[in-house]
């Protein structure tokens, strides 16, 4: 294996909805290793509540016929992101990784990528954080803590990424698939979530995305995302009731 | 046209410069209470700016709210000034000149305040300066010139530079006039604004060109501003009712419709407060009222061709989004109360000479107009992002909290302290214009009626 280099990766996950249980360990997860704010009472009443990922609960079906199903919604990491032009200064902007980068020292609040996301998950902290003195050690240090008025994402964890890679570049090798993984991946009890390199054509998340069931949300907004979803699979149905609808192939 | 008095050249100096050498009794106390009411608004925005946006009623997915519906709402009424100085005034209508400066006025103080809108708006405004003056070269950070947020500040500010030396040009012969007419540390001020007008040809002749060339070189402003507005919403392809193509002219007519109503309410204000009934008089109003049905027409040609797209697209998401903003409530509330305010009730109205010429009904229709403008900015921007969206499940109507209600009443205050402000110390109605178009008239007798006929405008 060659070395691992900076910027040569495309990074992607693949989430399949067809072993996802609605267990919320993801969010768990993502709140503690990215120093996201307490989302106590208040701030869901408020709808001020942020979560980089959350688990979505919908029904299917006509009474009786009527199912409960998940949907873990993260940033899709866009190639075609409508949050990214519509920054005045730069703090959103495309990396060369395929990761859909967050600078907080540039983020002036307009919260206009917000506003464009179809996705709803970008957030905006309209308080300044705070934490009870018993989590303070808790705080992931690899993570900077957002002050107040700025907007806030997912990150693909890009605090492991970067340590991934150092790590490879240092041993003087490439990245093993899995090495490197989110903190809702690693988390995710099913194996739901897959994380990965999607140029390395070996990955398993490369394999998961040529899936017959992997399918992209809104594909008529055509956002080319870095995040994908297999389809539920229903044995009760049969094969064609979710063909041409439901899933739309690459 | 109406008969009109004869008015000589001492009568308007004396009468149009009541407001600077012969101040009002009203004119303290109001602006006192102006002021206090601006004071307390300057500190619900401190409070707001210390604490955080958290003191405000936005969530999420409503972002925006109340503030940039005011935004929207207040360069919407900066576009009384072009139209009126501008485009008036190249087609040549007589009936603008005593309105050209409050108009103008108008389009100064409304952009100050709008300006602020965005600006406290943000989560961090201390770090707007930055994409504004781009001052962070070292960094080769470079705003991003694909955001319609640059493009608003640079629509604005230029608009704001063209109309502040709009009114300065055509405030020169007045300084002139009123530096003749004061001692001590006035006399000084007006000597140095006036720069030496002395109302020799010359000077005329620089002073005519410049203010044609400057309503020329506006007229793009004219398109261009609210233009740039409307993109700040209609670029965005995920949210229904704001990714539309007709936003653009959509924006700029509905702004005409809103602006000239509020010169209306400025023109009857100052006939009321400063007694300018020689001036100021019924048949301006009947002109304004006439040329206003005709944009209100356009424009709610415009609302409703919008709502057309969205029934001809069949799109589910957008049609999901026009039912809510039509019939749920509270929607379908305010929707009604916006198409009686924006339209049905003032055009109506207007359609009656008896109205077009009563001073006091043309002052609440045009107030109404405003409330149905204000509501319109509201119905666009904010069911956008309240609706019902894929993958979010936390939906809900947006309330504006108490300070961003008091914020906005500041918003009004403010513009109507500045306007005071300014005519403690300047002529509100262009002393100048007003003789010229004495000059340029003459009667003309049509059976046994003397009626004034203008000769000429400019050669």
């Amino acid at each position: 294996m060659t070395t691992a280099e900076f910027g040569k990766q495309n990074w992607g996950m693949v989430v399949d909805i067809d072993k996802c249980t609605g267990c919320q360990a993801c969010v768990l997860a993502c709140q503690s290793e990215n120093n996201i704010p307490l989302n106590t009472q208040n701030r869901f009443e408020r709808a001020r509540a942020i979560s980089w990922i959350r688990v979505e609960r919908y029904w299917e079906g006509d009474f009786p016929d009527v199912h409960a199903r998940f949907i873990p919604i993260l940033c899709q990491q866009c190639e075609n992101a409508p949050c990214e032009p519509v920054c005045p200064v730069y703090a959103t902007y495309h990396n060369s990784e395929g990761l859909n980068i967050q600078v907080y020292n540039r983020c002036v609040g307009t919260r206009y990528c917000a506003n464009g996301c179809p996705f709803t998950v970008r957030f905006f902290n309209y308080w300044e954080p705070v934490w009870p003195d018993s989590l303070r050690n808790h705080l992931n240090p690899d993570v900077t803590v957002r002050s107040r008025g700025i907007m806030e994402k997912c990150s693909f964890c890009i605090q492991r990424i970067r340590r991934g890679v150092r790590t490879a570049n240092k041993e003087n090798r490439g990245i093993v698939d899995g090495e490197i993984q989110t903190a809702c991946s690693q988390a995710c009890p099913t194996s739901a979530l897959v994380f990965g390199d999607l140029n390395d054509k070996e990955s398993k998340v490369s394999k998961l995305k040529n899936d017959d069931r992997n399918y992209k949300l809104l594909p008529h907004l055509n956002l080319e995302q870095n995040v994908t979803y297999l389809a539920k699979v229903d044995p009760e149905k049969k094969i064609e009731s979710h063909s041409e609808e439901a899933i739309s192939h690459e | 046209m109406q008969q009109r008095r004869d008015l000589n050249q001492v009568h308007t100096n004396k009468v149009l410069l009541n407001g600077q050498l012969n101040v009002p009794k009203w004119w303290a106390p109001t602006v006192a209470l102006l002021g206090i009411m601006v004071l307390i608004g300057f500190t619900a925005i401190g409070i707001m700016v210390n604490k955080g946006l958290g003191v405000t009623g936005l969530s999420r997915p409503v972002y925006w709210g109340l503030f940039i519906t005011t935004f929207v709402f207040w360069v919407g009424i900066s576009h009384a000034g072009i139209m009126i100085s501008a485009i008036l005034r190249l087609t040549q209508a007589e009936w603008r000149r005593p309105v050209t400066r409050a108009a103008e006025l108008l389009t100064v103080f409304s952009l100050l305040t709008a300006l602020f809108f965005p600006l406290m708006h943000a989560g961090r405004p201390w770090r707007i300066i930055y994409y504004i003056i781009p001052y962070d070269f070292s960094r080769g950070i470079y705003p991003n010139i694909r955001s319609p947020l640059i493009w608003d500040p640079v629509a604005i500010s230029t608009y704001l530079t063209g109309s502040t030396l709009f009114l300065y040009v055509a405030l020169i012969p007045d300084l002139g006039n009123l530096r003749d007419r004061t001692t001590g540390w006035k006399n000084a001020l007006y000597t140095i604004l006036a720069l030496g007008w002395r109302g020799n040809p010359r000077q005329w002749q620089m002073q005519t060109i410049g203010g044609i060339l400057l309503s020329a070189l506006m007229l793009p402003i004219f398109v261009s501003v609210h233009s740039i507005v409307s993109w700040d919403f209609a670029i965005i392809p995920s949210v229904e009712g704001w990714h539309s193509t007709i936003f653009a002219p959509y924006f700029v007519i509905g702004a005409v419709h809103s602006g000239v109503s509020a010169v209306v309410t400025m023109m009857a204000l100052m006939r009321w407060l400063w007694k300018w009934d020689d001036f100021i008089r019924p048949e301006h109003f009947d002109a304004l009222a006439r040329l206003l049905i005709v944009v209100a027409t356009a424009w709610l040609g415009f609302t409703f061709l919008e709502l057309i797209f969205a029934v001809y697209g069949l799109d589910a998401p957008e049609l999901a989004l026009r039912e809510m903003q039509i019939f749920h409530w509270p929607w379908n509330l305010l929707f009604i109360i916006f198409l009686f305010t924006g339209y049905i009730i003032p055009v109506g109205m207007w359609l009656f000479k008896s109205v077009r010429s009563n001073i006091a009904l043309m002052f609440w229709s045009s107030i109404l107009v405003n409330i149905g403008m204000w509501l319109e900015r509201y119905l666009i921007i904010v069911p956008g992002l309240a609706r019902k969206q894929p993958f979010v499940f936390t939906w809900e109507a947006y309330r504006p909290s108490g300070l961003e209600w008091l914020i906005l009443v500041w918003s009004f205050a403010w513009v109507t302290f500045l306007m005071l402000l300014f005519s403690r110390f300047f002529p509100l109605v262009p002393l100048f214009e007003q003789k010229e178009s004495q000059v340029f008239t003459d009667d003309v007798k049509i059976g046994r009626a003397k009626v004034p006929a203008i000769i000429r405008e400019i050669d």
